[in-house]
């Protein structure tokens, strides 16, 4: 972001309204200053003669260490707004601006820690799954940037994919996982009421029920079937397994058979779950995640025909948490 | 209320409505402040409905403590010192009736609305355009009121404590209605005129004053009157009023944007906001100075004197807060402290013990004098009560400390590798002991306010002394 001027009028404006007030403060207690306290005969401070529903008032003069505190924020705030910007236009003696200072903190940063990562990106996949150095810098990454929808454990939750039991809407081989972080992903059910009717999503749930092998109305099954052939199988497959076996060009119809429900509130029953994803539809998104993990990253015009390797180094961080949801799915 | 003598002079009867409602709407307030700090504790606490949800509950809690019982209490006092200092009625009666009942009416308006998550989303101004329309038309009134029964006053000097109160009154009218200007979509809806960084500088423009002017300036009137009216002893200092007076509203104006320090806001502005915030400091003290240098040669009446003691620690906790607030806008400061529980606490250390306690204080004294009584029920209460707000107050602000500065560590902390050593719902975790303390404090000041609502009934109702009105009227 670089700040733009402003007029000549609004930065001396400013310059002025803000030296005024201050030079007002220095005025008030320049006129003020007086640190005599006026005695009577009596050893008595005077008042001032005048008084409001019996409430008197001295004219003590300024405590002295209370008026000093006074002028040295002053003389502060003034040595501030010479070393740094405040008065309009004035960038201040030091040049410091808050932009400034932020790509200095981010390059000292960059120099001090993408060695680490320039090494892990050397590395491929399956051996920094296995390597516990890796896979607890990989850890960390997923806690800050990832935990927040899939959970600390990545089991997921309503709405947010389990990310441990190696099922996958969208393929679950490492060039895929990558894929998936890169880009993000949208996956979208349409609502089928309209199509269906009250009935359709009735019966067209016992049979999604069935394909589970949960407890379903068998005559309601067999009513839904040519239904489910004629709509549903153009991307769940005639078979309800889904769209995950096109790997990088799954679409994310998931998986019908695997008993596995993404949108299941806790305590709701597997069929009201479907009926009302039949009914309403649903709407995935996952977002892109690669200028997050890796700041600042341009995602260049032919990013899908690089290699492994040259992604791993454009994104190093990004290999390591692709390493890290791999790593959690092996042996299952 | 029967029993209370109708003042030949002035009109007592809605600063009467005023202070009972100060109570009343303290108790609101807070209850549903303990119930939102149980909340953060006990998130099972919301009952996953949307009108019990810390989102909605949490303006409601504010409003109804700022504006409700702060409000009320200002008006309450203001009402009563404007014309005691200035030894005439005030102006109309009728106007100074529209400005209870319309205050009152406001501040239904808010617990049905944001509740049902009407709400325009800013901060300290959630209530929509409608409501905020109604504000504007009783605040004019209230101004009126206010100076016009300054300018037929009988004296020939204006009171200390009714400059800061018509500072408070006339800032407060065109912060409101300038952060308040919308265009409306439908009865219940509307969109800011202002954009972007412009619109959240606008906002906190508002916000810091909204503190600094309702919640500093107003309760400075207040205390100007109570202390040395309590204490029996001169202000002590007229020069020291003049300086600090002049010097705070003048500044305070300018502390807004350290509620933006790190922001899209230009780096200018950041800094002639810090800059200008640390310059409050000595203004913002000359007030505690003046209040509680009154009190030498008296200082033995704070043993026999809970109302004093309400008084004279407010302005401890003043002088506390408005020395952490300065401090907290220098900018490395705010890059740890922005954001957490420390705020919180920050605010709670003004509103608890700055102005509540000067507010109770203050309506502790009013009470037996509005109501023609020779005392309170029971000074022992009081002095439970003082008790009881004190350590509450200091368990919440400790509390909010500790976690504040906990969160502002945790989230900075890196490991080796650069990444972030705690993820932020480890920080919520670790917050938990401390939301919990936090709770309990509030618990204690919620008692607090049960007590003084049993005192002022019994005060109110007692049939006693009704004799001692022409003594202390």
């Amino acid at each position: 972001m670089t700040s733009q001027a402003m007029s000549g009028f609004w930065s001396l404006w400013i310059s002025v309204i803000t030296l005024g007030v201050i030079a007002f403060c220095w005025w008030l207690l320049y006129g003020n200053r007086k640190t005599d306290t006026a005695q009577a005969a009596n050893g008595e401070v005077e008042t001032t003669g005048h008084a409001a529903d019996g409430i008197e008032e001295y004219d003590n003069p300024l405590p002295r260490w209370w008026f000093l505190m006074f002028v040295t924020t002053i003389v502060f705030g003034l040595c501030y707004l010479a070393l740094y910007p405040g008065l309009g236009n004035f960038k201040g003696l030091l040049n410091w601006s808050s932009t400034g200072q932020w790509e200095d903190e981010m390059a000292h940063a960059e120099e001090f820690y993408a060695p680490i990562f320039d090494q892990y990106a050397q590395i491929d996949v399956q051996t920094l799954a296995n390597d516990p150095d890796a896979m607890q810098v990989a850890n960390r990454l997923y806690q800050n940037n990832c935990a927040v929808c899939h959970g600390s454990s990545a089991r997921g939750g309503y709405g947010f994919p389990n990310l441990t039991n190696n099922s996958w809407l969208y393929g679950g081989d490492v060039e895929t996982i990558r894929h998936t972080i890169i880009n993000g992903r949208n996956g979208l059910m349409p609502p089928w009421v309209d199509m269906l009717g009250d009935e359709g999503v009735d019966t067209m749930s016992h049979y999604v029920l069935s394909l589970s092998g949960l407890e379903h109305d068998a005559a309601k099954v067999q009513e839904a079937a040519p239904m489910f052939q004629a709509i549903c199988s153009s991307c769940h497959g005639s078979d309800g397994k889904g769209s995950a076996a096109m790997g990088i060009d799954s679409i994310g119809a998931p998986d019908l058979t695997a008993n596995t429900w993404l949108y299941q509130q806790p305590g709701e029953s597997v069929y009201d779950s479907v009926s009302y994803t039949l009914r309403h539809g649903r709407n995935g998104l996952m977002p892109a995640q690669a200028r997050y993990l890796d700041y600042g990253v341009e995602l260049p015009a032919n990013l899908d025909s690089l290699t492994p390797k040259e992604k791993a180094e454009l994104m190093p961080k990004l290999h390591l948490v692709t390493a890290y949801i791999y790593s959690l799915n092996q042996g299952k | 209320m029967s029993t209370a003598i109708e003042h030949s002079t002035y009109n007592y009867k809605v600063v009467r409505q005023f202070a009972i409602m100060t109570v009343v709407w303290g108790i609101v307030g807070m209850l549903v402040g303990v119930w939102i700090a149980a909340q953060l504790a006990w998130p099972l606490l919301n009952f996953d409905l949307p009108w019990t949800s810390f989102g909605r509950l949490r303006p409601l809690h504010t409003n109804a403590v700022i504006f409700a019982f702060g409000g009320s209490a200002l008006f309450a006092t203001s009402y009563y010192v404007v014309q005691r200092t200035c030894q005439v009625r005030l102006i109309s009666d009728k106007l100074a009736a529209f400005t209870f009942w319309g205050w009152q009416l406001v501040i239904v308006l808010a617990a049905i609305t944001l509740p049902l998550g009407l709400t325009q989303g800013k901060e300290y101004a959630e209530l929509i355009w409608p409501i905020d329309l109604l504000i504007a038309v009783v605040w004019v009134s209230y101004a009126a009121v206010f100076i016009g029964t300054i300018y037929k006053r009988k004296t020939s000097h204006i009171y200390v404590a009714n400059w800061f109160f018509a500072a408070f009154i006339l800032t407060v009218a065109v912060l409101h209605i300038v952060n308040s200007m919308q265009l409306p979509t439908s009865l219940t809806h509307s969109y800011s005129i202002y954009a972007g960084a412009t619109d959240a500088m606008v906002q906190w423009w508002y916000g810091h004053n909204a503190v600094g002017f309702f919640l500093t300036a107003g309760f400075l009137g207040m205390m100007y009157y109570f202390v040395p009216k309590q204490a029996e002893r001169p202000v002590y200092s007229y020069r020291l009023s003049i300086v600090h007076f002049w010097a705070l509203i003048c500044v305070y104006m300018w502390a807004g944007p350290h509620h933006l320090h790190y922001t899209a806001l230009p780096d200018w502005a950041q800094s002639v906001g810090m800059v200008m915030s640390l310059i409050l400091l000595a203004p913002s003290w000359g007030g505690m100075i003046n209040g509680m240098m009154t009190l030498s040669g008296a200082w033995h009446k704070l043993r026999t004197d809970p109302i004093l003691r309400f008084l004279v620690v407010s302005l401890s906790f003043y002088g506390m807060s408005t020395f952490e607030g300065p401090m907290m806008s220098i900018k490395t400061v705010n890059a740890l402290s922005h954001y957490t529980d420390w705020t919180v606490g920050h605010v709670h250390a003004g509103a608890l013990g700055w102005v509540a306690m000067i507010s109770i204080g203050s309506v502790y004294h009013m009470i037996p004098r509005l109501f023609g009584k020779k005392d309170m029920h029971s000074v022992d209460l009081i002095n439970v009560h003082f008790w009881l707000s004190t350590v509450g107050t200091v368990l919440y602000i400790t509390s909010m400390w500790v976690n504040g500065i906990m969160q502002g560590l945790m989230w900075r902390a890196v490991n080796a590798d650069g990444t972030l050593m705690y993820t932020f719902i480890e920080s919520v975790e670790a917050s938990h002991p401390g939301f919990i303390v936090r709770w309990l404090g509030g618990v204690l000041w919620l008692t607090g306010m049960l007590i003084m609502a049993y005192n002022v009934y019994m005060t109110v109702s007692s049939k006693a002394s009704e004799k001692a009105a022409a003594q202390t009227a």
